[in-house]
């Protein structure tokens, strides 16, 4: 068995390199609560429409008792629902988001915002716009012959000049 | 030579490349359709049958075969034998032959247009996926007869070490079999019966579970004979020797040990699983730089031993002096510059928070490219190139024009590829064929668009020069003497190595515990969780 001296110091700086940077990752996932979206969560994709949650009456967006936001929308070929969806900015959404029928993936160009949307299963994922204006909401996983043509218009504006679409 | 190690590399091989031409040519199609300037190439059914007929051949197709008549050549020269079990081979190339002719038929009639990640609910021909079924069992001969003839190897060797090509190409069969199981238990167990009728409703978490086992190593399965080439052609290709084989070995294991249980990075983003278990595959999948910066570490170290025996003196003189005059240099270089770019690109999908900012964008099809398409099938040309002539025992028809064509496929290749990095960035999707979002934000894309179909059309007229060279090549004349297969030496060459760099039996035990600890629960909760199956649907 040889090994090269430059060899081993370099096979020591990889190993040292790799950790640091996983390191890196550990420390904004434990201290600042950095995670990819994750939710083990289930529901019948058949019957949104009879749900609690996912029926047309209640999606869009909701202020909670605590003052925090929920953006509810269902994936539907072909398009998101709510089709205009208005956010405020520099203020942290829950987006909940359930599919009616096959595979989608909602991303907003230039933010955080970008989850599968998997049947049989509900998406959640927390993020926050930090600038005003109109952006994109692409499907971005193949879901069918209209995939091009799904897509949503996300508007983030001033809180104070919000409606409150869910506040029925 | 065998004749049977013969006809079976060039059979294999050859079929690798034709599709190859008629997947590329799609190619151009795709690019010119996206392109949006001929309005008369936009159709969605078309567009999509091409896509998936794209990805399908060039992932599992042009890999499969090249993979399995390069390992069946390497492992009857490197070890000096005959195939062991002739029949067994030709039997697995004809399963995976019969099962690409029916994964192609449906296809080509747009009867399978579900990507080449074939996610379900939606539903293709049931004789697509009894193709691609029949194809991964083909290929599973295979990879026994690559187990079974190192094996036999060794027992008539006793304590010898294994050649470092044949170690190579055993690592990859193994890894091959093992990476293989999710995609082939997701198609037996859930997409099969569901396009028969024989269940109504599939589970796609659990089908995507089962397929990330394969979407990652499937990579490394790619990969691996070009890692082969840059330890065992490329520094006799240079008139230099392998800076170390017990280094190789070591990156060889680690890649096969740390390459499998990782495949979760590509469920960043899906709901359902817990962020703990992404978390635990984002560290493997970190790991996975080690060997490869190994990898790139011995392949220069063995690069600057010919520059210095060219003359090349000094802390940088050596670069200068490097020989790049045979494909197989040439193709190294522009190999490791492309797995350089790509490489980097790759560390931020790796990455747990960044991943968000690219997942499914343009940004992800151009990094596969630039790390598949070129870092890895350039050295597939190489392959070619360095073996025709052992095997056909005639030249090459051109040096020359092998040369421009690697040339014309890396430049083709960043020109296609850097732009939809830049695309991914500004918003767009992949997997979309021309479409039209408000001008606000399509209008950046387009100077990106125009660019990448120079870069297919470049791309395009290199895959004709490959073909159009390695055809000619039978025509010529025999030379006076076969020319033979000839490996690279090592500086200290391993007579002797540990058992442990010498067989695959530990590691395999190692990788099934591995497994067990990273995939067994969050496979075993779709059976726990009260799930809702889904209906399929066409598309």
């Amino acid at each position: 068995m040889h090994m090269d001296k430059t060899e081993k110091k370099w096979l020591v700086l990889t190993v040292i390199l790799t950790f640091v940077a996983i390191g890196v990752m550990t420390g904004y996932a434990t201290r600042y609560n950095i995670h990819p979206p994750s939710n083990v969560e289930t529901i019948d994709s058949v019957s949104l429409h009879l749900s609690k949650e996912f029926n047309d009456d209640n999606l869009g967006l909701k202020q909670e008792a605590d003052g925090s936001y929920t953006m509810t929308m269902v994936a539907a070929r072909y398009g998101f629902y709510p089709q205009n969806l208005t956010v405020p900015v520099n203020t942290p959404v829950k987006f909940r988001i359930a599919s009616a029928d096959v595979l989608h993936g909602v991303h907003t160009a230039f933010t955080n915002l970008n989850t599968m949307v998997v049947p049989g299963y509900v998406s959640e994922v927390t993020t926050t716009f930090p600038k005003e204006g109109e952006y994109p909401m692409f499907c971005n996983e193949f879901c069918g012959l209209g995939h091009d043509y799904m897509w949503s218009k996300l508007h983030v504006v001033k809180e104070a000049s919000l409606k409150l679409e869910g506040a029925k | 030579m065998s004749n049977t190690a013969k006809t079976l590399a060039l059979s294999n091989i050859w079929v690798a490349f034709v599709t190859f031409l008629l997947a590329a040519l799609m190619g151009v199609y795709q690019v010119a359709e996206r392109s949006g300037f001929f309005p008369s190439l936009e159709s969605a059914n078309i567009y999509f049958a091409s896509v998936s007929s794209h990805g399908v051949i060039m992932g599992f197709v042009l890999t499969t075969f090249f993979i399995m008549g390069f390992g069946y050549w390497t492992a009857s020269t490197s070890l000096k034998m005959p195939i062991a079990h002739p029949k067994f081979a030709w039997a697995g190339f004809l399963i995976a032959f019969v099962g690409t002719a029916m994964a192609a038929l449906t296809l080509f009639t747009g009867n399978a247009s579900i990507m080449y990640t074939f996610y379900p609910p939606l539903l293709a021909h049931p004789a697509f996926y009894i193709g691609a079924t029949l194809l991964v069992v083909g290929s599973w001969f295979w990879c026994l007869e690559m187990v079974l003839m190192m094996n036999l190897w060794k027992k008539e060797n006793p304590g010898e070490t294994v050649p470092l090509a044949m170690f190579g190409t055993t690592a990859n069969a193994i890894l091959w079999f093992i990476t293989s199981l999710g995609v082939a238990s997701e198609v037996l167990f859930q997409l099969v019966p569901l396009s028969l009728g024989f269940i109504d409703t599939v589970d796609v978490g659990l089908a995507r579970t089962l397929f990330s086992w394969t979407l990652h190593a499937i990579v490394y399965f790619w990969l691996i004979p070009a890692y082969i080439a840059f330890y065992t052609l490329v520094p006799k290709a240079m008139n230099s020797k392998l800076f170390s084989d017990e280094a190789a070995r070591i990156a060889l294991i680690m890649l096969l040990v740390f390459s499998v249980p990782i495949g979760m990075h590509h469920l960043y983003v899906d709901p359902f699983q817990s962020a703990g278990w992404k978390f635990l595959h984002m560290t493997g999948t970190f790991m996975v730089a080690i060997p490869t910066l190994l990898t790139g570490f011995t392949v220069i170290a063995s690069m600057e031993i010919a520059g210095r025996l060219n003359g090349g003196t000094g802390l940088f003189g050596w670069i200068r002096k490097m020989p790049f005059n045979s494909p197989m240099a040439l193709a190294a270089g522009l190999s490791l510059l492309m797995l350089t770019v790509g490489g980097w690109g790759g560390l931020i999908n790796a990455a747990y928070a960044m991943n968000v900012s690219v997942h499914n964008t343009q940004w992800i099809t151009g990094h596969f490219h630039l790390i598949f398409a070129g870092t890895t099938v350039i050295m597939y040309f190489a392959i070619s190139y360095t073996i025709w002539p052992t095997i056909t025992g005639r030249a090459l028809y051109s040096v020359a024009l092998a040369k421009l064509q690697l040339w014309t496929w890396f430049i083709g290749m960043l020109i296609l590829t850097l732009p939809w990095h830049v695309l991914g960035l500004l918003g767009q999707p992949r997997r979309i064929g021309a479409a039209e979002y408000d001008a606000v934000t399509t209008q950046p894309w387009e100077p990106y668009e125009a660019l990448m179909l120079v870069g297919g059309l470049i791309l395009f007229v290199s895959a004709i020069m490959l073909i159009v060279n390695l055809f000619l090549s039978h025509k010529q004349p025999k030379l006076p003497e076969h020319p033979t297969m000839e490996y690279s030496e090592a500086v200290h060459p391993a007579i002797r190595v540990p058992s442990l760099l010498n067989g695959f039996g530990f590691w395999v035990m190692i990788i099934t515990i591995y497994l067990i600890a990273s995939y067994g629960y969050p496979i075993l909760q779709f059976f726990l969780l009260e799930t809702h199956g889904t209906f399929p649907w066409s598309i």
